[in-house]
């Protein structure tokens, strides 16, 4: 409501502004540069214009990785979501060493490094030695994910919900605690069963928080690149070459800068249009006259 | 609607209490009927509030039992005891609309819908929400949504009592009055049990018939304003209630009357047969109101200097040392004002004797 | 010497939130400043106390421009209405740290804290936590902090609305007879007309950011300048009435005759409003020249020692102030009386003509309390 009008402050967020120059927006200015030529060598370049959008967004093998990678993020915030509400709703709710304990322990994968998580599960879903891997190989069901696309996905999803959902638990439990008393005793009086509770004060009370989650969540998961380099690489077949895979596999694997700059562009786009709209959605959900 | 018994209540937060100061509440032992309208009075940290959970069923007394006419309820959770609730912040199910917010406490129960409609119309009229029916609850001001909250206590026709918590901490003063109006309005009408937490004097002696003045864990007195104001049992009650609150002065027992410092003030034969008896630290209690200050001397009055008098608007406020204490006066916006001199007199009518903070009676 | 505001402005995207504010409140003076929420004292006294920049307009303080000079280089204090203390001092160092800033010695501050703590009687709790304070406490403590600093300008937003009645009469009158002796420019908002009357000096009546009248608070209270001020300065609010004067009679209401007396006299026939003061409708015939009105009861508010009675006269919502406890049922008759010497005379558009004669229009020699309750 009331804004600072001093415009000294201007002065307090110029370091910001000369690191963010640093770190993203000069980064990000080379790689409009690389979209737009044709990169021989050093010293040794083409102004091309569109040519490199053009084949980019023409490009079978990307729109298969494009595919790929929201059919990814969507199972992916289809299961953490609510499994990660679910699991803060179960959470003891007083505070004391029960809670501090509980949060502990969930927040744990948080703290692994992304490279050792891909090379903690690739020994844990090896078949031979691997617990899981064994453990239902032993039960007659052939599993292995070097192997099978499929065996692959499953992996990658496990691995994924593991590591994330406490991020989503965290988030929804800080939501949940944030709840007046009241409302739960109101609620009780009104003689409201869990189901109501859930909907009409848990769930809306949540919102601000939930979209944090998913947001998140959306960006990191279509953004994935260290744990299924580590795990699958790619592989087998194409069957987990995402975005970023594919994208390291054009820059670094060919070098042709040029089509990974404009794809990297295109990337870039995709992730800040999802982003929005998750936003808008989100912050007009429930709005204007109630049903 | 229902009787509520509280049968030797006391309530620790401690697991193992043990001397009487660690208890929240002392020991609770009172009837309230059917139909009253009641108010729960006292500074915060009194345990008036403690006392509504109890009775609402968020917390189980560390003894005694609690009953609804005849029914035990002292084990019942609060949505068995059919108890309504309105909190100190309004509470709303803020996706709904205000009418599915008033509709939620039947819909639970499993009442139709023709039914529903037609008492969240009756409702909403009393509580003057019909124009916003339809809106999200969201949206309004203080004042409605703490009607909305009323109202979802009032839907229920099996109520047996509706508990009030502060609930007018958050409404701008001009609404209040509107509300308290509105509340004693519904009491009349439909004849509700209410209970009503407050540490306001004015909403409680407006709103409750009985006044429950609560100190320190302790129930100091019940009564109806009237007996609160011209009887105050404890001092705290004489202190609390009126504003400025009584004046007090620690007095002995002379002849036919009390001394105080230099001057000796007569009183009245009961009073003074009363303070013969009585044991303990004497004080003489008086209302601000009820001390006469003249410009001329008069029979027993007291000549004293003026330390301030101030102009309230509708009265004016008079400050006197007498002897070595001091004592407030309360006198009308048109009495002239006395200056550096007062000649003060104690009606005898108006003298109260406290031993040991407690009256003569 | 003290603070100057000069034609001040606040606009917010586009949203006026204060309107050709100019006040001059002089050192020593004690200030309320009395609105309705939202009315613009807060965004007044942020401006005052440099926290803000008004869109146009100055701010002089001692004679000297300090428009744009930010808090931080003026003398000022200021109290919330939140308890804001440091949580992890004890409350001396709490009310010491704004003399630490200004590396003062040791000596001195314990001097000047003990000094101060005494004034609020926290002398017992020097060494506690503020979270070990009962909310009346902490915000003693707010004030003493506030009153640590040599200010030129005490700021106070509402500092009492968060405390128990009882604690808010205390400590108002404690405060009262603080502010009298300081010499800096006292400022203190409020919304409530009580809190504004008992703590006396000057007032300025604000509505939707603007600046409805200033004066002497008494002065105020008794001439107020339009029907705006008169309600907002009136707790419980001040009875209004249309009222016609036509062919030599004024008609108040829909029947009630009054006669036309000197006061009324020079008045021309036309429309006015009368505004009578809940303390001056009485239960009892007070003088021969008291007009009668009967009707019935909406309802009786008590507070701990006084009865507002509201009735309905002629369309009219109407209160009567009675001194004393007096517990009526709703709906039961009443019978009140009024004398046209109290009336206020509004114009119709609600500028004030006549304000009733005071005081003493109706002293009878010794006062020993005509209108007690009994």
């Amino acid at each position: 409501m009331k804004k600072w009008q001093d415009n000294k402050g201007w002065l307090f967020i110029l370091p910001v502004f000369l690191i963010v120059a640093f770190s993203a927006i000069i980064p990000l200015m080379t790689v409009v540069n690389y979209s737009i030529q044709d990169i021989f060598g050093p010293g040794q370049r083409i102004f091309v214009g569109t040519e490199w959008f053009k084949e980019t967004l023409t490009d079978p093998r990307l729109h298969e990785a494009l595919w790929r990678q929201l059919l990814f993020s969507g199972l992916v915030l289809l299961i953490e979501m609510p499994l990660g509400i679910a699991i803060a709703l179960t959470m003891p709710t007083k505070k004391g060493l029960g809670a501090s304990l509980c949060l502990v322990l969930v927040a744990l994968p948080l703290l692994i490094p992304w490279n050792v998580i891909g090379t903690i599960w690739i020994i844990f879903t090896r078949p031979d030695i691997g617990l899981m891997g064994a453990l239902i190989n032993n039960m007659g069901i052939s599993f292995d994910h070097t192997a099978s696309g499929l065996h692959a996905w499953i992996t990658l999803m496990l691995m994924e919900v593991w590591h994330w959902t406490p991020l989503v638990i965290l988030l929804a439990y800080a939501g949940l605690r944030s709840i007046p008393e009241a409302y739960y005793q109101a609620a009780r009086i009104d003689g409201a069963s869990a189901w109501a509770i859930f909907k009409y004060i848990q769930l809306p009370k949540m919102r601000g928080v939930l979209t944090i989650a998913l947001l998140l969540r959306f960006m990191d998961s279509f953004l994935i690149y260290a744990e299924p380099f580590v795990l699958t690489g790619g592989g087998p077949g194409n069957a987990t070459t995402f975005l970023s895979i594919y994208l390291v596999k054009i820059a670094v694997g060919q070098f042709d800068l040029g089509p990974a700059g404009a794809f990297s562009l295109i990337y870039f786009l995709i992730v800040l249009l999802f982003c929005y709209l998750f936003y808008q959605v989100l912050l007009n959900v429930g709005k204007g006259e109630a049903s | 609607m229902a009787q509520i018994c509280l049968d030797e209540i006391a309530h620790s937060y401690l697991p193992f209490p043990k001397t009487d100061e660690d208890y929240a509440l002392k020991r609770i032992h009172n009837i309230w009927n059917d139909g009253g309208a009641y108010a729960l009075l006292g500074p915060s940290g009194c345990g008036k509030t403690t006392l509504l959970n109890i009775i609402s069923g968020l917390l189980k007394p560390s003894k005694g039992r609690v009953r609804f006419d005849e029914t035990d309820v002292t084990e019942l959770p609060p949505e068995k005891r059919n108890i309504a609730q309105v909190f100190q912040f309004p509470v709303l199910y803020d996706t709904m609309s205000v009418f599915n917010n008033l509709a939620f406490p039947l819909k639970n129960r499993g009442f139709d819908k023709a039914y529903i409609t037609s008492r969240v119309t009756e409702i909403a009229k009393i509580l003057e929400l019909e124009t916003v029916l339809h809106k999200k609850a969201e949206g309004l001001g203080a004042d409605a949504k703490q009607k909305i909250s009323l109202g979802r206590g009032l839907v229920r026709e099996d109520v047996a009592a509706i508990l009030f918590d502060e609930p007018l901490t958050v409404i701008d003063p001009q609404l209040k009055w509107q509300l308290r109006c509105k509340l004693k309005e519904i009491h009349e009408q439909l004849k509700l049990t209410l209970i009503y937490v407050t540490h306001d004097q004015v909403e409680a002696l407006t709103f409750a018939d009985q006044i429950i003045v609560m100190y320190e864990g302790w129930i100091v007195q019940i009564g109806t304003p009237q007996e609160l104001f011209e009887y105050p049992d404890h001092k705290f009650v004489g202190y609390f209630i009126g504003s400025p609150g009584m004046n007090f002065l620690p007095c002995i027992m002379e002849n036919d009357g009390v001394r105080v410092g230099r001057f000796h003030i007569p009183v009245d034969e009961k009073t003074a047969a009363l303070g013969k008896k009585a044991t303990g630290r004497l004080e003489l209690g008086i209302r601000p109101l009820y001390l006469k200050i003249h410009a001329r001397e008069m029979a027993d009055s007291f000549q004293v200097p003026v330390q301030s008098v101030e102009d309230q608007g509708s009265c004016q406020v008079v400050t006197l040392a007498f002897s070595e204490h001091r004592i407030k006066a309360r006198i009308a916006e048109n009495d002239p004002a006395p200056e550096s001199m007062a000649w003060v007199s104690f009606p005898k009518e108006w003298i109260r004797l406290f031993a040991d903070d407690q009256l003569l009676k | 010497m003290g603070l100057i505001l000069e034609q001040v402005n606040k606009t917010v995207e586009g949203e006026m939130h204060l309107a050709d504010i100019t006040l001059d409140l002089a050192s020593g003076s004690r200030n309320v400043i009395l609105g309705r929420t939202l009315a613009g004292k807060t965004t007044l006294l942020r401006i005052m106390a440099g926290l803000d920049r008004p869109t146009a307009g100055k701010v002089l303080m001692d004679g000297q421009d300090v428009t744009g000079i930010s808090v931080r280089k003026r003398k000022v204090a200021m109290v919330y209405q939140q308890f804001i203390n440091y949580p992890s001092f004890t409350v001396f160092q709490n009310i010491a740290s704004p003399l630490q800033i200004s590396g003062v010695n040791k000596k001195t501050i314990r001097e000047k804290v003990m000094e101060t703590a005494k004034l609020l009687h926290l002398e017992d709790m020097l060494d506690r936590m503020p979270a070990e304070l009962s909310g009346g406490q902490q915000q003693r403590v707010a004030i003493a902090r506030a009153l640590m600093k040599d200010s030129q300008l005490l700021l106070l937003d509402e500092p009492l609305v968060n405390l128990d009645y009882k604690l808010r009469e205390e400590l108002l009158e404690e405060l009262t007879a603080i502010f009298k002796k300081r010499d800096c420019v006292v400022v203190y908002t409020t919304t409530e007309p009580s809190e504004a009357l008992k703590l006396g000096g000057h007032i300025v009546i604000m509505d939707q950011g603007r600046v409805l009248q200033t004066g002497p608070t008494s002065q105020v209270y008794r001439n107020p300048a339009s029907v705006d001020t008169a309600q907002l300065l009136s707790d419980p609010p001040i009875n209004l009435f249309d009222a016609v004067l036509k062919d030599e009679a004024l008609t108040l209401g829909s029947d009630l005759a009054i006669p036309v007396t000197p006061p009324f006299a020079s008045l021309s026939s036309g429309q006015y409003r009368i505004g009578v003061r809940p303390n001056h409708l009485y239960l009892h015939r007070q003088s021969p020249e008291d007009m009668k009105i009967e009707s019935t009861v909406e309802i009786s508010e008590i507070n701990g020692s006084e009865t507002f009675i509201h009735f309905l006269y002629s369309g009219y919502k109407t209160v009567l102030h009675e001194v004393g406890i007096d517990s009526r049922k709703i709906g039961s008759d009443i019978t009140v009386y009024m004398n046209p010497e109290n009336f206020f005379v509004f114009s119709k558009k609600g500028e004030l003509l006549i304000s009733p004669n005071r005081p003493n229009t109706r002293s009878q020699g010794d006062l020993n309390g005509t209108n007690l309750s009994g």
